[in-house]
């Protein structure tokens, strides 16, 4: 038949599209067409599957219009909610929402996996029959943990679940997920019972709960960005197993560029992937840190927006608490006050700041602010000491300077922004707490440090009227 | 047949290509990269559509049907999350003009 031929010339263009659409997406000049390439790819691909309806296994023939209607109902409802949740779904919650869908496409690799492991008429060769276990279980894996993922960065589970022995646990179920998976390929061949298939699964899943739920929520990016990776490597093994080289090298490709993501991001974080999962972050150390001298000085709004507005050059670090606030529209606004003042501004970025990496860089985007003012740590940090203020909003621990000092701080060694060299420094913060890692920040107590409390927005925009009404008395 | 190393093949061009795309783009771009290769494997929707419409059995067809609900939701929703992403990121030349 040719629907075959057809098929496979489409997913050849689907996975030319895939590749071209990323490699637009990877310049901020292209990446809004290379989004639209890929997804021209994704649509040929998807319109080429109908074709499947005319290369049917003899054994499915009789079940094919109730099959192709479940096909039908399946994808519109899951195109329908994704495609209207997506949609609405506010800027700031974006890391949990890809959490939430790149779990999807983990259940789905799973779901593969697991029809191809109750089929227990068909006859199975063992290296298909081993791809097939292995992609399951990350699948199943990346669906539990990502959804927990979810849970924890939209605020439904709270706290962090941690008891001596986690970890031992924890190694022992996945031991005992994998002997029985490697099982049911070399013991039972295949032919496993329908329950034993089912415990597999389940075991996975349990899995991918118990290895989430000890992380905390300030290390979900890595988190985030190590199931995506997951997840493409399980579509990957899938492809093989249904000899469609389309989800081989889609699988594949996110596979490889979400792993080397994963150890961008725990690089900047300057700990290792294995330490993010297995460490208990932040549970040592914290006393042993010395007494810090000094002490905080908190200064009026609009007083610290005047000073700005008078100044000649600022540089803004932006953390997740801007994005808490919803406070980057009012940051903008303040941002083009002091431009229209002449004032050089520009923008920080740690590469951790925010929910996942460069997700402030989308917050920021989201409100306008033009990229080309949008530095990364290691392009602005020499610039720090020519900066006359440097404005902390809603971060904390990527501005510690206890990473360079401090040998005994959790956090010693993490690459911080250089806020301290500024001739001036204001923090705007909501109270005295301490950052995720649970340090205290002498950067409070610095000579040179002025702290705004309040919540970011209020903050922001006693600060707009203050230098609006300087302004307006000319 | 895509048995053997034909297979390997794919895999380990593939996964250079992927380390090569990645290893070039400025942080700036990492949310909204991470978000569309989320997108591409939305692809898997492709493959549980394949094993729903060979379905045999009611077990088959229920993991089936979750299979390729699953599977749209992650492409749909990578989609237009990504998508809405980009569409935000301007510079301030374009800005002017």
């Amino acid at each position: 038949m040719n629907a075959q031929l057809i098929i496979d010339a489409s997913f050849l263009a689907a996975a030319f599209l895939f590749i071209y659409g990323l490699k637009r997406m990877s310049s901020p000049v292209t990446a809004a067409s290379g989004i639209r390439v890929a997804g021209l790819g994704m649509l040929v691909a998807v319109l080429a599957s109908f074709l499947y309806v005319f290369n049917v296994n003899e054994a499915a023939k009789p079940h094919l219009m109730v099959n192709a209607a479940l096909g039908a109902v399946a994808l519109a409802i899951g195109l329908g909610w994704a495609w209207t949740s997506g949609k609405k779904v506010e800027m700031t919650a974006m890391p949990q929402m890809v959490a939430l869908y790149n779990g999807m496409g983990g259940g789905a690799a799973a779901a593969i996996g697991a029809v191809e492991l109750f089929r227990t008429s068909a006859v199975h060769t063992i290296v298909p029959l081993v791809v097939t276990i292995i992609g399951s279980l990350i699948g199943a894996i990346s669906l539990s943990g990502s959804v927990i993922a979810w849970a924890k960065l939209d605020g439904r589970i709270n706290g962090v679940w941690r008891f001596t022995g986690l970890q031992m646990m924890n190694g022992t179920f996945f031991v005992a997920t994998l002997a029985l998976g490697l099982y049911i390929a070399f013991g039972a061949e295949g032919h496993a019972p329908v329950w034993m298939t089912a415990s597999f699964f389940l075991l996975a899943l349990i899995f991918g709960v118990l290895m989430t739920m000890p992380i905390g929520g300030a290390d979900m990016p890595v988190v985030i960005s190590l199931y995506n990776a997951f997840t493409g490597l399980a579509v990957g093994f899938e492809g093989f197993v249904l000899q469609n080289p389309a989800l081989m090298i889609a699988g594949m490709v996110v596979g490889s560029a979400g792993t080397l993501l994963t150890l961008l991001m725990a690089k900047a974080m300057n700990r290792s992937v294995s330490n993010v999962i297995f460490s208990n972050f932040g549970a040592t150390g914290t006393e042993e840190q010395g007494e810090i001298k000094g002490s905080m000085k908190p200064v009026d709004a609009g007083d610290a927006g005047i000073n700005m507005r008078y100044s000649s050059k600022i540089i803004i670090a932006p953390g997740y608490g801007l994005a808490v606030a919803q406070a980057q529209h009012k940051l903008y606004e303040f941002v083009k006050l002091c431009q229209e003042a002449g004032v050089d501004v520009k923008f920080a970025i740690h590469p951790v700041a925010g929910r996942m990496p460069g997700h402030m860089n989308v917050l920021l985007a989201e409100a306008g602010v033009p990229y080309d003012i949008i530095y990364d740590m290691e392009d602005i940090n020499g610039e720090f000491k020519e900066a006359d203020v440097a404005i902390v909003i809603g971060a904390n621990d990527t501005v510690n300077p206890a990473a360079r000092t401090n040998k005994s701080s959790p956090i010693y060694g993490m690459p911080i922004l250089n806020v301290d060299h500024a001739k001036q420094v204001y923090v705007v913060k909501r109270g005295q707490g301490k950052g995720y890692s649970g340090v205290e920040n002498e950067l409070f107590f610095a000579d040179n440090t002025n702290m705004v409390y309040g919540d970011a927005q209020k903050v922001l925009v006693q600060m707009i009227q203050a230098v609006k009404s300087l302004d307006g008395g000319h | 047949m895509l048995t053997g190393f034909i297979a390997l093949y794919i895999f380990m061009l593939a996964a250079f290509t992927g380390y090569e795309i990645i290893g070039r783009v400025p942080s700036i771009l990492h949310t909204p990269l991470m978000s569309g290769s989320n997108f591409v494997h939305g692809i898997v929707v492709v493959g549980a559509l394949f094993a729903l419409l060979n379905a045999t059995s009611v077990t088959e067809q229920v993991i089936g049907f979750v299979g390729v609900l699953l599977g749209a939701g992650n492409a749909a929703g990578g989609y237009v999350v990504t998508e809405r992403m980009l569409q935000m990121f301007k510079s301030s030349d374009k800005k002017k003009a």
